[in-house]
């Protein structure tokens, strides 16, 4: 089904399934244990053996020698494999680091070998007894030191946010600087790891030359076709099949060494092979959110109009890298006739940096959002306002093209209204609680959403039952729940009579997990087949297709009414079909919308932040389900706050690595720290998305957050700090003195 | 992990002289630092002594009016128990700051005051650390140290002692009861405990190879506010950026003892005597000699901060 005008009345509107609060389909799997997770598929091929991955021990350099005899005679050892044992390997889709083979070392704790035995603590002790002869090269690990020498580069993150290396509108120069008043500041957001719960994990089997991946994986097309690249065999000869998924966080969009080693040590072995890489490897072996350094400079007349928006930011990255696309809502975001936005990228020799949840707008919502509050203060405007009044429905650099449909006025009003922002005092430092001083923080949320081609196959049986296969994700989404709330509604039948299958390459190829497109695009490649099934079903049973009506379980026409199993009971109809888009992404901007809502305290002796209540309010085209989307935006909220506060990989900058690799050193919030969160959906439908007219949402819930956090510290203390994590050592120095 | 050979041991002199005559021996108890450590093999014992069936897990009163802990009470139960919760709040406060419920139930008394180092060099076996393997070098002095020591700390380690409970004990005059391979028990005060690290950081505490420890005592109560104050970037399960464990009296006196910024929980009595004089002046004392680096250079006034706050809480 190809779309390429805008969504009229459909069966989906009928909203009997979609659009409802329902409980995830898969929640009693979860919840009972009974939803195995890739580590845990022990009954899928018998004879499993352990793999350990050891990882380079510096950040840069080569091998000369690895000495493994008493590795190889270590209890239990069935093989090991070198990186040293092959030429490099090819990458993967949208990988700069190389995964295996060769002297050559690019990061630390890139995979140097991989040992198979009996138990995985018997190839963990092995692994330890490699000797590795290494021969060290000085690297480049600080990014503000290469920051002055960082070409402009352009890229696409590949999960919505692009732009060329500069983009220039009008004369920013000239603009800002006759501008009454004017603001410029530099932020600078850290490292951040996934910190997914579930780690990177694969069990490998060969069948002569057919390799099947029990993996976690959120992109499985992608995923089988870089596993074939990568191993340099066919892409027909390998299946991916990851039904299950405990958090992705963009770090499990790619095929990573855990895929890979599985797979060569299972060759190696001639067993299947389990291997999880250990959460060490996890900071520093796969992929991170780079760390950014953004410059940005808002020029307005004295009535808060913007004249002139610049916002620049570098970021560094391997060879091959990209660099992190933080200016890219800058572009979208707020109206203004002079524009100017660049990127530049750094080389260096650190882990590889990649996508993570809301890649580019989450760390550059976190300086933008700042800077508005900022000039907001110096224009003497209410920030919420000074949004209000800068908003646009037309692209700021082609005034021709609109907004799809833009509510972030609507957002930011009904907020302050439910959040009780007219009780804000103006000036910060103002309120204390006891030994808190408190503020409130605001800032908008933006999210590009992406139209992706996505495919699904339906089969109706002789019981009435609806069965989806499709190879997307569920990497705790809710996707199971929203693609059979989906084909419920598409076939007239009761939630309970929907079998959903995903996560297999064998399966039709979807949208996959990231960049928020996954809900819009895999249901509405769901809508397709349905749209096949219900021609299959009416020409089975003699209907006029024209005016036939699919609801109870029954196909309705004028008097005539037959049970939907009827169809099938000369056997199962299958129906397959994919959505595809026209233009319309291009003939209109298509975004989601938000404003975040904060209230924090600080303590006013030792500078601790803590969050007292968050609401999001969220505009995102038709919300297919409102519980599981509530979720997502309260677990992307949450995201924020660690974003905010605490998160960050610590760089050594003489050896080259992040340092807190584990999750007692890089905090990521726990219950504590998140008190009351709102979530608000503005009831609203995006006709030119797709047939659902829904929308991306579970990024738009972290793109913000960090901002109005900060702001609301600000607010609280009167201190302003630009570098995040806001941790109290930057506070207490412009505290009040102690008794 | 290496492979290693395990035994239950009948009694404490037992388990002492187990451990003493086993080159590579360590003790386990709840094993809540220890097995995390053997996995990423910073530590490789060659066999495991298992104390856990020794009976030393009851709280007895001592006939001075203390409190006798057995080693083997666990973090959750000594900060339940009803003595503890009326006369040695701060104890239990900073019990119930440190790990998760699941860790306290595991944990053990004398375990909590045998807890390696978090220094994250430490953990990474690819990494110098003189803690780990002498004589490698100390990463971390030029390092990532924003939750390392600044005080009491040497040129070979910066690392701190991460426990809560230490510190509540060390303002508490806690006593370590151990016995030796010998069978001879002896007494160690909680100030003599932990060591500074010296040119030695891989030697931690005062005890000899083999010496189990049985038993910490309490002297008897103290009255006054009891507070402990836990400083850190997240509201739970996290150690201390800098933490306070302070017995406050309604004249003002009292005494403090501060986690999170040295090798063992710090504590100058003689400072305290100024403690009515406010924290400014007792934290010049406490880190008089000081030697903070860039990262962490925060604690200092972090110190007099948090000092401060538990003053203001206590005259409240």
């Amino acid at each position: 089904m190809r779309f390429d005008t805008p969504a009229t009345t459909n069966p989906i509107d009928q909203l009997k399934v979609v659009g409802r609060p329902t409980d995830r389909i898969d929640g009693r799997h979860k919840t009972t244990g009974t939803a195995p997770y890739a580590y845990e598929r022990h009954d899928v091929v018998p004879d499993q053996a352990y793999g350990f991955v050891l990882g380079a021990a510096i950040a840069k350099g080569r091998i000369a020698a690895m000495l493994l005899d008493e590795a190889k005679a270590a209890p239990g050892v069935l093989a090991i494999v070198t990186t040293l044992d092959m030429p490099r390997l090819e990458r993967g889709m949208m990988n700069a680091a190389y995964l295996f083979g060769g002297p050559v070392v690019q990061h630390y704790h890139q995979a140097v070998a991989v040992v198979v035995a009996e138990t995985f603590e018997q190839a963990r002790a092995a692994a330890y007894l490699i000797r590795v002869d290494y021969e060290p090269e000085a690297g480049k690990f600080d990014l503000a030191a290469e920051a002055s020498n960082a070409p402009l580069v352009g890229d696409d993150s590949g999960e919505g946010s692009s732009g060329p290396p500069e983009v220039r509108v009008g004369d920013f120069e000239g603009a800002f600087k006759a501008a009454e008043v004017k603001h410029d500041e530099s932020y600078t957001t850290p490292d951040e790891s996934h910190a997914m719960m579930e780690p990177h994990a694969t069990i490998a089997a060969w069948d002569g030359d057919q390799l099947t991946l029990w993996t976690s994986n959120q992109m499985i097309g992608w995923g089988k076709r870089s596993i074939a690249k990568i191993l340099g065999i066919p892409a027909q000869n390998v299946r991916l099949d990851s039904p299950y998924i405990g958090g992705g966080f963009g770090g499990k969009l790619f095929i990573r060494a855990d895929a890979v080693l599985a797979a060569l040590g299972a060759k190696a072995a001639q067993r299947p092979v389990k291997l999880a890489l250990t959460r060490p490897l996890i900071a520093n072996n796969t992929t991170h959110r780079p760390a950014t350094i953004q410059r940005i400079r808002i020029g307005a007349n004295r009535d808060g109009i913007i004249t002139a928006i610049a916002h620049e930011s570098t970021s560094g990255n391997l060879a091959d890298g990209k660099p992190e696309t933080a200016v890219s809502q800058t572009r979208l975001l707020y109206a203004g006739a002079n524009r100017l936005m660049a990127m530049r990228l750094a080389p260096l020799d650190l882990p590889e940096g990649n996508a993570m949840r809301a890649p580019g707008e989450a760390p550059g919502m976190m300086a933008l959002e700042v800077a508005m509050d900022e000039m907001a203060e110096k224009l003497g405007l209410d920030p919420v306002q000074f949004r209000i009044l800068n908003d646009t429905q037309v692209d700021p650099e082609n005034p021709n093209r609109r907004f799809s449909h833009r509510d972030l006025v609507g957002c930011l009003r009904l907020g302050a209204e439910r959040f009780g922002w007219d009780k804000r005092n103006a000036q910060p430092a103002q309120v204390r609680d006891g030994h808190w001083f408190v503020g409130m923080g605001v800032a908008a949320g933006f999210r590009n959403n992406l139209l992706t081609k996505s495919a699904a196959r339906v089969r109706l049986d002789g019981q009435g039952v609806v069965a989806v296969e499709t190879d997307m994700t569920d990497i705790g989404t809710g996707s199971y729940t929203i693609i059979a709330q989906t084909a419920a509604e598409m076939m007239g039948v009761a939630l309970d009579k929907v079998v959903v299958r995903l996560g297999d390459s064998s399966f039709p190829v979807a949208a996959g997990s990231g960049g928020q497109w996954g809900a819009n695009n895999s249901t509405a490649g769901v809508y397709a087949a349905c749209v096949k099934l219900r021609e299959a079903v009416v020409q089975r049973l003699g209907f006029n297709s024209a005016d036939a009506v699919f609801a109870d379980g029954a196909v309705r026409s004028g008097n005539r009414s037959v049970a939907l199993a009827e169809a099938a009971s000369a056997g199962e109809l299958v129906a397959e079909d994919f959505i595809e888009y026209g233009d319309l992404a291009k003939t209109h901007q298509q975004s989601t919308f938000a404003a975040h809502f904060v209230e924090v305290g600080v303590d006013a002796l030792t500078g601790e932040v803590r969050v007292r209540r968050m609401l999001a309010v969220c505009a995102a085209g038709r919300i297919l389900n409102p519980k599981s989307a509530r979720s997502q935006v309260i677990g992307a909220m949450t995201m924020g706050v660690g974003a905010a506060l605490m998160e960050e990989l610590a760089v050594d900058k003489r050896r080259g690595f992040f340092v807190n690799h584990d999750l007692a050193g890089y905090e990521v919030p726990v219950h504590a720290d998140i008190p009351h969160q709102d979530v608000i959906f503005l009831d609203e439908v995006d006709p030119m998305s797709s047939p659902m007219k829904a929308k991306g949402v579970a990024e738009l819930g972290i793109c913000g957050v960090g901002a109005a956090v900060a702001n609301a510290v600000y607010h609280a203390t009167g201190i302003r700090v630009r570098d995040y994590p806001l941790t109290l050592d930057k506070l207490i120095g412009h505290l009040p003195e102690a008794v | 992990m290496r492979s290693f050979t395990y035994e239950r041991a009948k009694t404490a002199i037992e388990a002492a002289a187990a451990v003493a005559r086993t080159p590579g021996a360590k003790f386990i108890a709840g094993g809540t630092n220890l097995l995390d450590l053997m996995k990423l093999q910073i530590e490789t014992p060659t066999h495991l002594v298992d104390v856990n069936g020794l009976k030393l897990d009851t709280i007895e009163p001592t006939p001075e009016g203390g409190l006798r802990i057995g080693a083997l009470v666990r973090n959750t139960d000594l900060a339940a128990d009803e003595r503890v919760r009326r006369d040695y709040a701060v104890l239990s406060r900073a019990l119930l700051a440190g790990a998760s419920g699941q860790l306290r139930n595991r944990a053990t008394t004398a375990g909590n005051l045998l807890q390696r180092t978090r220094c994250p060099y430490f953990y990474d076996t690819a990494q110098p650390c003189n803690k780990r393997q002498p004589g490698s070098g100390c990463s971390a002095l030029d390092g990532v140290s924003r939750q390392l020591g600044i005080v009491g700390v040497s040129d070979a380690c910066i690392a701190t002692n991460p426990s809560d409970m230490a510190v509540a004990m060390r303002a508490l005059d806690a006593v370590v009861e151990t016995v030796r391979p010998d069978g001879a028990g002896r007494t160690i005060s909680i100030a003599e405990f932990h060591r500074l690290p010296g040119d030695t950081p891989h030697l931690e505490t005062a005890l000899e190879p083999g010496e189990l420890i049985t038993a910490v005592t309490l002297p008897p109560p103290v009255g006054g506010r009891q507070i402990y104050r836990k400083v850190r970037d997240r509201a739970s399960y996290a150690f201390a950026l800098v933490s306070v464990a302070a017995v406050i009296h309604q004249n003002g006196t009292g005494r403090v003892a501060v986690g999170g910024v040295a090798h063992k929980p710090w504590r100058i009595e003689a400072a305290e005597a100024d403690l009515p004089r406010g924290s400014k002046v007792v934290t010049e004392q406490l880190l008089a000699d000081a030697k903070p680096t860039h990262d962490n250079a925060f604690k200092r006034p972090l110190v007099e901060r948090t000092i401060g706050a538990v003053i203001s809480q206590a005259r409240s």
